[in-house]
């Protein structure tokens, strides 16, 4: 593919609010993973919750929108100018020419949730000011993102499961290459909600303690919620040797089971030789991998055979989500920006929360920093329904 | 770039609509239309386990993908594909959010692992052992055209065959009164990047800021403007007439999707 350009790039999730303290969380491996208070939930486990999602105020004229999904992404898009980066790419490719690509795996499905405490008790109705196509729909967030930031191009919201927010770099590369848009503003936003939590933990999915990827004693995921947006465009000649690219995306499916990882991780391991395949690089080329690692037994163990398989026990490789927690929908993208943050600044962000590396995983995992020139970088995401997809990233120069 | 795609087969159900050719006769005027609620087929390709657990957005989005690429004499294990539906299942989803509003909050796990809008294309996967990558979107009352574009980039720019789903299914009550689908309605078609030996048409897709058409019929212009997957049928249509022409179908509020159709004599 022709690399594309990671214009302005920003995140926000359990460790920051923007890039900067993102970046200051990872260096100092520290995890936003707290005890579970989220709303009337009653579950013993640790979420990664944003602050200042509920107060949050979204724009007048879109207050229809108004979710807690649609209010963190709101948050996440006044972080690190990017509203003002968005707007200088309007001026100069077209409103019309830039496309807007939001994955998402509940949306704002909380809305509905609180709307069926509140059905009318005879009729059964729900609440007359409950709107279900602009806060639950999973298109809501990209129609919130793409009016909110004013923009007309192709519009559609990923929704693969915790593959959705990567799978939309795969979109915005058709889309661009095809000559249909420009530049795209990708990303994805999941926000806390009772759906997810009270459904992995019914699946025993979900771990007590804070979630550690990796760990010999690891027993499920910390659910977290995150907004993380990227502007893509085409690379032109004059970008400096300092500017993140998007340099390949391997998409593949399990074809095993809906909820449960191909035990040796073929379709993960598909996905990740597509996208050195679309990179035109050989697994020796990348300097670090930032693994799905949801602290899963059976995710994290098909993972490490699949790394493995293709790239031996050499490379470096973690999971930031004992530091941000499992941000599902948004895990792609959040990734990504961790990804490129990492490639900026020369650093490996070691994996939090994990003790004792489990021996018989023989990815070579990281539980400290590292710090050294990154050229290439991979970060996987894969999903319910047997969904993967891979990234990679990496300097221009 | 062009996008610039051949269909080479087609799925169709719906209500009062059982297959492409029955939906092609009723199109094209053939046949009247009589609106009856939609009969889903069982998805026998699934293993038992499996096919006790799938709802009506999974049998539907089978149903006409399976179609589609019997018709197009594709191999399902081969083709990557796009799923493209307006909402998820809302049976489900109605489910989920009675137990949540409930003191004991108890979820089943296997409603929650289907209650993922991909569930139509996991489920594809695991019955036709298809590892190729499955693009799954939403774009509300846009989804049709949201997809037909995702799987019009794809052949254009990576040159290989694409099986489009476009799905959509009733929300029970009382999600009904705030998203009223009446019936599921599904249709799939394979694309091509060349025309192959059972190419029906060639299609030239690109925004316009035009109308959308309509159906002059009325139950039929009724079914296209109350579900989102409907709004193809303009196209299907055409393709159902066997003749040249152009159509345009409803995608957002700033713009629509134009599509050249040249059948394939």
């Amino acid at each position: 593919m022709q690399p594309l350009l990671l214009a302005q790039f920003t995140a926000t999730s359990c460790i920051g609010l923007g890039v900067a303290p993102t970046l200051a969380s990872l260096a100092g491996l520290r995890s936003g993973l707290t005890r579970c208070d989220f709303e009337t939930v009653k579950i013993d486990t640790h979420i990664g919750e944003v602050p200042g999602v509920d107060a949050q105020r979204l724009p007048a004229e879109l207050r229809r929108f108004d979710c807690r999904n649609n209010r963190l992404a709101e948050l996440a898009l006044r972080q690190d100018g990017f509203l003002d980066a968005l707007d200088a790419a309007a001026a100069r490719w077209g409103r019309r020419r830039i496309g807007v690509f939001i994955g998402t795996s509940t949306a704002g499905i909380m809305q509905t949730e609180l709307a069926y405490r509140a059905r009318d008790p005879v009729s059964g109705a729900l609440p007359a000011d409950f709107e279900y196509g602009t806060t639950h729909n999973s298109f809501s967030v990209a129609d919130f993102v793409r009016r909110r930031c004013g923009l007309e191009g192709p519009a559609v919201a990923a929704s693969s499961a915790c593959a959705s927010s990567a799978k939309v770099f795969g979109t915005a590369r058709r889309m661009i290459e095809a000559g249909l848009i420009d530049a795209a503003l990708v990303g994805g936003t999941d926000s806390l909600c009772l759906t997810t939590l009270y459904g992995f933990h019914s699946l025993q999915l979900s771990s007590p303690a804070p979630c550690r990827p990796f760990d010999v004693a690891r027993d499920g995921i910390s659910i977290g919620e995150a907004a993380a947006f990227a502007l893509l465009e085409r690379a032109s000649a004059e970008i400096s040797g300092d500017s993140i690219l998007l340099y390949g995306v391997g998409e593949s499916s399990d074809a095993y089971h809906m909820s449960a990882p191909h035990p040796e991780g073929l379709g993960a391991k598909r996905a990740m030789q597509a996208a050195l395949e679309q990179a035109a690089l050989e697994p020796g080329d990348i300097d670090y991998i930032n693994l799905h690692g949801t602290g899963t037994p059976s995710n994290d163990r098909s993972e490490s055979q699949a790394v493995t398989s293709i790239f031996g026990p050499t490379t470096p490789c973690s999971s930031t989500k004992g530091a941000t927690g499992h941000t599902l929908g948004a895990a792609g993208a959040l990734e990504a920006v961790i990804s490129a943050l990492a490639i900026r600044h020369g650093m490996m962000p070691g994996g939090v929360q994990t003790i004792r590396i489990d021996p018989t995983l023989t990815a070579h995992y990281i539980k400290e920093n590292r710090h050294a020139p990154l050229r290439r970088v991979l970060s996987n995401s894969f999903g319910f329904g047997g969904t993967n997809c891979s990234l990679i990233f990496g300097r221009a120069g | 770039m062009k996008l610039r795609g051949h269909i080479g087969g087609i799925g169709v159900l719906g209500p009062g609509l059982h297959n492409w050719p029955q939906a092609a006769a009723i199109l094209s005027g053939k046949q009247s239309y009589a609106a009856e609620p939609t009969v889903l087929p069982i998805p026998s390709m699934l293993p038992p386990a499996e096919r006790r657990r799938t709802g009506r957005v999974v049998k539907l989005a089978l149903g006409v993908a399976l179609e589609a690429a019997a018709r197009a004499d594709a191999d399902p294990a081969q083709m990557p594909s796009v799923f493209s539906s307006s909402g998820g299942d809302g049976h489900i989803c109605h489910e989920i959010c009675q137990a949540l509003a409930l003191s004991t909050r108890e979820v089943s796990p296997t409603r929650f692992a289907n209650s993922v809008h991909n569930v139509a294309a996991g489920y594809w996967s695991i019955a036709t052992g298809s590892m190729a990558e499955s693009n799954v979107l939403c774009a509300f009352d846009a989804s049709f055209v949201a997809g037909l574009l995702d799987a019009m980039t794809q052949i254009a720019v990576d040159r290989q065959a694409v099986l489009l789903v476009a799905y959509d299914t009733e929300y029970p009550p009382p999600l009904h009164a705030k998203r009223p689908i009446p019936d599921a309605l599904g249709i799939a078609m394979v694309l091509t990047p060349e025309r192959t030996a059972t190419s029906i048409a060639c299609i030239d897709v690109a925004l316009t800021e035009e109308c959308a058409d309509r159906m002059s019929d009325p139950p039929l212009e009724a079914l296209r403007s109350a579900i989102p997957a409907a709004r193809a049928l303009p196209l299907l249509r055409l393709l159902a007439c066997g003749a040249a022409g152009r159509v345009v179908l409803d995608y957002l509020d700033v713009s629509r999707a134009a599509v050249q159709v040249q059948p394939c004599g």
